[in-house]
């Protein structure tokens, strides 16, 4: 089964600067604001945001981290032993203003791991969310401060995303369910 | 005892194939690689100010202790809470338990109450096996015997590549010095460093080496891929000369049975890690010992607490580890019955 692009290189670079000015505005600066990527590829998309910020503002926001495996509610449930991928959070996130960054929103169930998991590092401000793609079909009251892309799906798809720094190549694309065993369950939780 | 057949699955995908952790003989290298790295993770969430994840939240762990413990013990049970497992602990005096149907009823009765992982410690070699054999959920080696204690030697192997420059344990010279001949802790470290490539010497008085040197010998022969030979001597200086880890072992006082050892002042005279032997080994040698230790017998006070001295360091990594293999434990799947023991 072919999948087929909805996204480009380019495109995902607007998004991310349009996404770098919506979260500055919102915060009325980069004052007490940190980016906090999921792991694996909601991380490398938090550089480049901060990347961004860096560039219109002369700050650069600290990035940290996130993995959320201890968290899940579905470790008995999932189909391969779930390897850990490694927490950073160099900063105190206590009074901070937390922009959690993902590739994709789905049910919304990484999102709530990754809540739970911050909070036990401290007591943010706010925690705002930006993902790049929001798919769709959630199954917990969580939505998107900032998104990239709006994409209608339905469950029986997949929502690959790639980036340059784990996969050489910037692209989103969706394709069927086919042999869905994604090593690192691209598409989100 | 069981024996792997199968070729070791790929673990690059955190593909985790065991049900339970009874021996390391049945562990792969790459196995071991993820917990080394999951360990890591684990010693992260140590770091932090609520060292508490919810991998395990509602999931029951109970140790089930036939021998007397304390550190294993209560590193499983801070292991387990750590991760919000429910812990339950049970003591058993030794004198009334016999392998055989008190066990096996014991373990029953267990699963019966809900306990999906159970830790034990049993006096007899094998007695996990037959907990394994009979009960439904995951079981952990904390010592069995003389036979094996994976645990430990995870945790010791954990705790010399955090210590040794760039992790890496090829050709370092590592000298476990003792009573060789009743540690479970030896032998489950036997299978560790040489799969880890390490230059291993088993050291200690020729009665408390018995048997080893006809295991080296048959490693030397390649009987078990992937493990390289070792080394048993009676020669403490040729052990521990320029070793880059020295560990020291308990004279088991409690298994000794007449004549093993003329007394442990002979034992100390001749075998005992102090200040003088140790400067044989190199000056950046770590000193380790599995504890509890017996100090003025196989380890001089001072040695036990000097700048080399990571004990304490085992200790903590040993929460981390326990943490790694529950959590491993806790997402493996259904196996055929054919792995069960595994």
């Amino acid at each position: 089964m072919t999948d087929r692009q909805i996204m480009t290189g380019h495109e995902i670079r607007r998004a991310i600067v349009r996404i770098s000015h919506e979260i500055v505005e919102k915060q009325a600066g980069a004052q007490g604001l940190v980016l906090i990527g999921i792991q694996r590829r909601g991380v490398p998309l938090a550089r480049r945001i901060a990347d961004a910020i860096e560039e219109h503002e002369g700050a650069r926001p600290p990035v940290g981290a996130l993995d959320i495996t201890f968290y899940r509610d579905d470790l008995s449930l999932v189909g391969q032993q779930p390897i850990v991928k490694g927490t950073d959070l160099p900063f105190d996130i206590s009074g901070a203003t937390v922009v959690l960054v993902d590739d994709v929103l789905f049910t919304g169930r990484t999102i709530r791991c990754a809540m739970d998991a911050l909070i036990d590092f401290g007591r943010p401000r706010a925690i705002r969310l930006a993902v790049l793609i929001d798919r769709g079909h959630r199954e917990l009251p969580i939505r998107a401060d900032h998104v990239g892309k709006n994409v209608p799906t339905s469950r029986e798809e997949i929502v690959r995303v790639h980036v340059s720094e784990i996969d050489g190549v910037d692209e989103v694309s969706i394709g069927r369910l086919a042999q869905a065993a994604e090593p690192n369950g691209a598409g989100g939780l | 005892m069981t024996t792997a057949t199968t070729a070791p699955a790929d673990t690059s995908q955190g593909v985790w194939r065991h049900r339970h952790i009874i021996d390391v003989d049945v562990v792969t290298w790459p196995e071991i690689e993820l917990i080394m790295r999951t360990t890591d993770e684990m010693k992260g969430v140590l770091a932090r100010p609520i060292r508490k994840v919810p991998a395990l939240n509602g999931r029951r762990v109970t140790t089930l202790f036939y021998e007397a413990s304390t550190r294993t013990r209560v590193s499983f049970e801070t292991a387990a809470r750590n991760l919000s497992a429910d812990v339950v602990s049970i003591s058993t005096a030794t004198s009334s338990v016999t392998k055989g149907e008190s066990l096996v009823d014991t373990v029953r009765t267990l699963e019966a109450l809900g306990t999906e992982f159970l830790v034990m410690r049993h006096s007899v070699s094998g007695a996990p096996y037959l907990a394994a054999e009979i009960f439904g959920g995951h079981v952990l080696n904390g010592g069995d015997g003389w036979h094996a204690h994976p645990t430990q030697a995870l945790l010791d192997l954990y705790t010399m590549r955090e210590r040794l420059p760039g992790g890496d344990l090829r050709g370092r010279k590592v000298a476990i010095v003792g009573d060789v001949l009743h540690s479970r802790v030896a032998r489950s470290n036997i299978w560790t460093l040489t799969a880890a490539g390490a230059d291993l010497w088993l050291c200690g008085p020729a009665t408390l080496l018995r048997g080893m040197d006809r295991w080296a010998a048959a490693w030397s022969g390649g009987a078990i891929p992937g493990h390289g030979r070792f080394n048993v001597t009676s020669d403490i200086e040729a052990a521990l000369r320029d070793a880059d880890v020295v560990m020291g072992l308990r004279i088991q006082r409690e298994r000794m049975q007449g004549g093993l050892l003329p007394s442990l002042r002979e034992y100390a005279a001749r075998f005992q890690l102090n200040a003088e032997r140790i400067s044989l080994a190199r000056p950046e040698a770590i000193v380790m010992h599995p504890g509890p230790m017996n100090e003025g017998v196989e380890i001089s006070p001072d040695v036990a607490v000097s700048g080399r001295s990571v004990i304490t360091d085992q200790v903590t990594n040993g929460v981390a580890v326990r943490m790694a293999l529950l959590f491993l434990l806790a997402g493996a799947h259904e196996q055929a019955p054919s792995e069960a023991a595994r």
